[in-house]
């Protein structure tokens, strides 16, 4: 007998005509980029105005030179990446066990789910004030406010993956005498895991563009930070768009990252855990 | 061993309502019913009568409103291992292997004892080479195979199948009923099997519980006296599957 071999060439994705070369494949995309490039720097040569004063592509390159050979590029980089981390990492913590619990138990998750509902849209960024207060100016204020940005997301998803997961499922694993907490690490958690795969990501893009922010207010390194201060300190617009630039390059870098963890597929069913693992 | 004539399952005056915006629906009615150790039993019924409700009360995975059912003299309050539920092919864990699902009830064992029992139930539902599949490259005979191994792997007394070929083409479903036949004769558990198809039930069982439409109360229990395997065009096999199209009341002329 043969495989049968799974065909999902029905979406979208998969019609779309892919240029069979592999050259051409990775000169596509960029392709894009180099027009846009291009126009601005047209644009700028020949157009009159304040958007005049847009530095030039090649003036943005020698500014990320500058920033790399001061050494301010690595600091600046780092810092923001580790305050990323540490928002983030605490997020996942509390906020995926928390939504799966508040899934399982419907009257303690419809009890805080409109809590919740009301804090995520409120802007990260309008707690500012408030973790100045509390933290003052500095790493853990904006930890914070990217553990606050992230935490609601990653939330709301847990918990609302947990409540779609399949009656039968839960039956079988019940049937097999399964009690609570067994059943949430070997039923509820693997068939939640590609929604919170694709919640991780989501929230990981949220916590990116939330430190950019945090960083302008609540303390004095990071990109944000350097963004704001290169327009603050001489108008080096440059520097700014370097800036933006770099939160470009980096938030592709950790969104592919977290792309290529929902397509691992040791994790994005099928996932095996150790214990259900054949020996 | 096992005592053949010994009671396994009682099912005592056991009515069933559920209740929706303050109305009342009867779902079950005084059904009393016992199975023997061994036995195979057909409860056969027409869509929606409640065969399924039924069946999830008798697995403890719902509470009777009213009336009792006792395995081996207890009563049932809960699922339990050793009476294990056949969804239709949809009860797999897509998230593990072939092996991982039938290897999840006995996740306690030692693991060579756990691999040799994985192993065994894969040769015995004819799943060699598919060890490590996942369900969604199986088709769904396969998962239904995959979920009988699951069951049997954690050694059960009783098997509860609700409609499992159910979802199944008609092929297939035939090769799988045999195939269960097969797997009952080496393995000899009390099954309670749930079907709304007349000609499946007269094929498998050795009696068949005819219930009524909703609310479902047993009209007939028909013994199947008849070994297998049954000649699906004998005489004795034609006159039993037109005594129970009577029963329900359908012509056999279409």
């Amino acid at each position: 007998m043969a495989r049968p071999v799974p065909t999902d060439s029905t979406t979208l994705e998969n019609r779309r005509a892919r240029p069979a070369h592999t050259l051409a494949r990775a000169l596509v995309p960029l392709s894009g980029i180099a027009v846009l490039v291009l126009l601005w720097d047209v644009a700028l040569s020949v157009g009159e105005g304040p958007f005049q004063l847009l530095p030039r592509p090649l003036a943005v390159v020698r500014a990320i030179g500058e920033l790399a050979q001061k050494g301010f590029l690595l600091k600046h980089v780092v810092a923001s990446l580790f305050r990323v981390t540490w928002g983030y990492v605490a997020a996942v913590v509390v906020g995926i066990p928390l939504g799966i619990v508040l899934g399982w138990y419907r009257r303690g998750g419809m009890a805080i789910a409109p809590l919740l509902e009301i804090l995520r849209p409120i802007s990260p960024l309008a707690w500012i004030p408030l973790a100045i207060l509390w933290f003052g100016v500095g790493d853990i204020s904006a930890v914070f406010i990217i553990f606050l940005a992230s935490l609601f997301p990653l939330t709301l998803t847990a918990m609302n993956a947990v409540r779609g997961v399949e009656l039968v499922h839960v039956n079988a694993g019940r049937n097999f005498g399964l009690r609570v907490p067994e059943l949430l690490r070997r039923v509820i958690y693997p068939a939640i895991l590609p929604q919170l795969l694709v919640g991780l990501r989501l929230s990981l893009g949220i916590a990116w563009l939330v430190v950019v922010a945090a960083e302008m207010i609540a303390v004095s390194s990071g990109l944000g930070f350097l963004i704001i201060d290169a327009r603050n300190a001489g108008n080096r617009y440059d520097l700014v768009v370097a800036g933006m630039v770099l939160i470009g390059v980096i938030g592709i870098a950790l969104d592919a990252m977290m792309r290529g963890l929902e397509r691992s597929k040791a994790l994005a069913w099928g996932y095996t855990s150790v214990n259900d693992a054949a020996p | 061993m096992t005592d053949k004539t010994a009671v396994k399952v009682r099912i005592q005056d056991l009515s069933k309502a559920f209740h929706t915006n303050g109305h009342e629906i009867r779902v079950l009615e005084d059904i009393d019913l016992e199975v023997r150790n061994g036995e195979l039993v057909c409860i056969l019924g027409p869509s929606g009568c409640g065969k399924s409700t039924l069946l999830n009360i008798v697995g403890g995975f719902l509470p009777a409103s009213s009336g009792e059912v006792t395995i081996d003299g207890l009563p049932v309050r809960e699922p339990d291992p050793r009476r294990i539920f056949v969804f239709q092919e949809r009860g797999v864990f897509p998230w593990l292997t072939v092996e991982g699902n039938i290897g999840f009830g006995i996740s306690d064992l030692p693991p060579k004892e756990k691999a040799a029992r994985i192993a065994h139930y894969v040769r015995l539902v004819g799943l060699e080479g598919f060890e490590s599949a996942y369900p969604q490259e199986l088709s769904g005979g396969m998962k239904q195979r995959v979920e009988v191994a699951r069951a049997l792997a954690v050694n059960p007394d009783v098997l509860y199948l609700d409609e499992p070929f159910g979802a199944l083409d008609s092929i297939t479903r035939l090769v799988m009923r045999s195939e269960l036949l097969r797997i009952w004769e080496a393995e000899r558990k009390t099954i309670l099997f749930v079907t709304h198809d007349i000609e499946e039930s007269c094929q498998l069982a050795d009696r068949i519980v005819v219930l009524s439409a909703r609310p479902a109360s047993i009209r007939r229990v028909v013994e199947v006296d008849m070994p297998h395997p049954r000649d699906l065009s004998s005489p004795r096999y034609l006159a039993l599957r037109d005594s129970i199209l009577e029963e329900i009341g359908l012509a056999h002329r279409i």
